[in-house]
């Protein structure tokens, strides 16, 4: 049984389609990549996957476990943790107390096994040392730790990463690519939206292109980024084919 | 003297004012919702205690066992059906609908109760008081009042830092969707807000009535010191909604022993001016501007 499986899964804004009949499986344990320009639907998807955005049409399922009808939280006590493009943390809240909630709500553990997981995500994602600083004080690249740390500490099976590496340096995206990689090692199946190609590239097995809402591509990563639909979405047609004609 | 014994009885006021206001600061500081049916609810406790408790064998003295529970449970209960309802859509329409529920349980009081002063009995309590020196007296109730405002503030203070439904509160405080996806049923949370508030304004209303006469419109009047002594201390900020509302407290008897005309208008004068010179109240945090 596929861990995530979409069917058909569509939906609009207004007249704007974000999803256009999406088919895609995840298998336990997969690390796969989505790219695709702005507006293509990709943060969207994870809404739909998450419980953010209602599904219009189509099925979802987990586990065999239909989704369009569970809350939010319910999916994420389920197996389904998700970071943010930007990062949210609780601002008024402890680093460890961020990651709390994540292990007592999320992954629905209490007292010392809680705060044992909580730490432990601290931990992985080398943010112990703060574990008692202002969540509202930390930079960029530990606000991004702390938002994998407290989707971690609800101990997910499906971890979806959305522009997680956006705005680091390149030292800091090798760091954190090393810790996604040590996550999915462990057998976290991750889907990842990342323009950051060369982090994508080196951490999934799986590449999905998607544009205008729709999957144009779904396969080994190079070829992906090689084949003619995915150049066509960023590229257009027009200078494609003028880069062919040369 | 004088000057010290403004001080006293403004401070005792304010414990009041405080123990009314912390509910509307939380409801606030959580759910972001202005509850304009704050004081109306202190106002129904009010007369719960005076006339069903008896009825159930309570005397109106503990009235506050049975009553200060029950307004928790309503709390919730009109939280997650009408309260919800209207923050799903937007916050104009949470404050038309407080605002319709204040208006409805004022004519319904005034139609079961009529518009008679009503108050709790507390026997020959009322009038006791010790003396602290000639000309200074403090009332035996008002410094109870006082005391369990300092406690509730207190208890709530920990409670929120340091309880996991506290942690919660405070986390859909700061981001009700990025809780929901770390596993936190948000409404829920609301819920439990809302239940601790009208627990606490609960309390305040049965205090209210045991000090003095209280009818279906005083909730109103209430309400806005309530809401003068969040904005003074800053919302957000429980220790500052107690400061707020000693400060109110005081700048009332300060108007008051000038011109008698001159209480109420004292202490909207110190709202304006702490207004005007830090909007974010005395202990509340400055936010970055848009």
């Amino acid at each position: 049984m596929p861990l995530l499986q979409l069917e058909h899964v569509s939906k609009k804004f207004g007249q704007v389609v974000v999803a256009d009949d999406i088919n895609f499986e995840l298998e336990e344990g997969e690390a796969v990549g989505i790219v695709g320009p702005n507006g293509a639907g990709k943060t969207s998807l994870f809404g739909i996957i998450s419980g953010d955005v209602r599904l219009y049409g189509g099925q979802i399922h987990f586990v065999g476990q239909a989704l369009e009808r569970m809350h939010p939280s319910v999916r994420c006590r389920s197996g389904i943790g998700r970071t943010y493009q930007v990062p949210r943390p609780f601002e008024n809240m402890t680093v460890f107390e961020n990651t709390l909630v994540g292990s007592q709500q999320g992954a629905v553990l209490r007292g010392r096994k809680s705060h044992e997981a909580a730490f432990s995500a601290l931990e992985r994602t080398g943010l112990s040392s703060l574990a008692n600083r202002a969540a509202g004080s930390l930079t960029l690249m530990q606000r991004k730790r702390l938002e994998l740390a407290r989707a971690l500490a609800t101990q997910p099976r499906l971890l979806l990463l959305d522009e997680i590496a956006g705005g680091l340096t390149d030292l800091e995206v090798t760091e954190l690519t090393g810790i996604i990689r040590s996550i999915n090692a462990e057998g976290v199946t991750i889907l990842w939206i990342e323009h950051v190609v060369r982090a994508l590239l080196s951490t999934v097995d799986r590449l999905l292109c998607l544009a205008s809402g729709a999957l144009v591509a779904d396969g080994e990563p190079r070829a992906v980024l090689a084949s003619e639909a995915v150049r066509r979405v960023y590229l257009g047609d027009r200078i494609l084919n003028e880069a062919m004609d040369s | 003297m004088t000057w010290l014994n403004i001080v006293i009885q403004g401070a005792l006021v304010g414990g009041f004012y405080a123990l009314f206001a912390c509910g509307l600061s939380l409801m606030f500081g959580v759910m972001k919702v202005i509850n304009l049916a704050h004081g109306d609810v202190a106002v129904v406790a009010g007369y719960t205690a005076v006339f069903l408790a008896p009825k159930f064998g309570v005397s109106p003295l503990w009235s506050f066992v049975v009553v200060v529970p029950v307004f928790a449970l309503l709390g919730y209960v009109v939280q997650r059906t009408l309260i919800q309802k209207s923050i799903d859509r937007d916050p104009f329409t949470t404050l038309l609908v407080t605002f319709g529920l204040s208006v409805l349980i004022e004519n319904l009081l005034l139609e079961v109760y009529t518009a008679n002063g009503q108050s709790i009995n507390i026997g020959s309590l009322i009038g006791s008081s010790f003396q602290l020196s000639s000309t200074i007296y403090i009332s035996y109730v008002s410094l109870v009042v006082l005391g369990v405002a300092v406690a509730v503030l207190g208890a709530l203070q920990i409670f929120l830092g340091h309880t996991k439904t506290g942690r919660l509160i405070r986390a859909v405080s700061d981001d009700r969707e990025a809780a929901q996806l770390s596993g936190a049923n948000y409404r829920h949370i609301f819920g439990i807000a809302a239940g601790i508030a009208f627990a606490t304004v609960a309390l305040a209303g049965i205090a209210y009535g045991m000090t003095t006469e209280f009818a279906p419109s005083s909730g109103v009047t209430n309400l806005i010191y309530a809401f003068e002594a969040v904005v003074v201390g800053g919302i957000g900020s429980l220790w500052g909604t107690l400061v707020g509302g000693i400060a109110i407290g005081i700048a009332q008897q300060l108007g008051e022993h000038i011109n008698p005309e001159y209480q109420v208008l004292a202490g909207n004068l110190l709202f304006l001016v702490v207004l005007a010179v830090r909007p974010n109240g005395l202990f509340g945090k400055k936010t970055a501007p848009s």
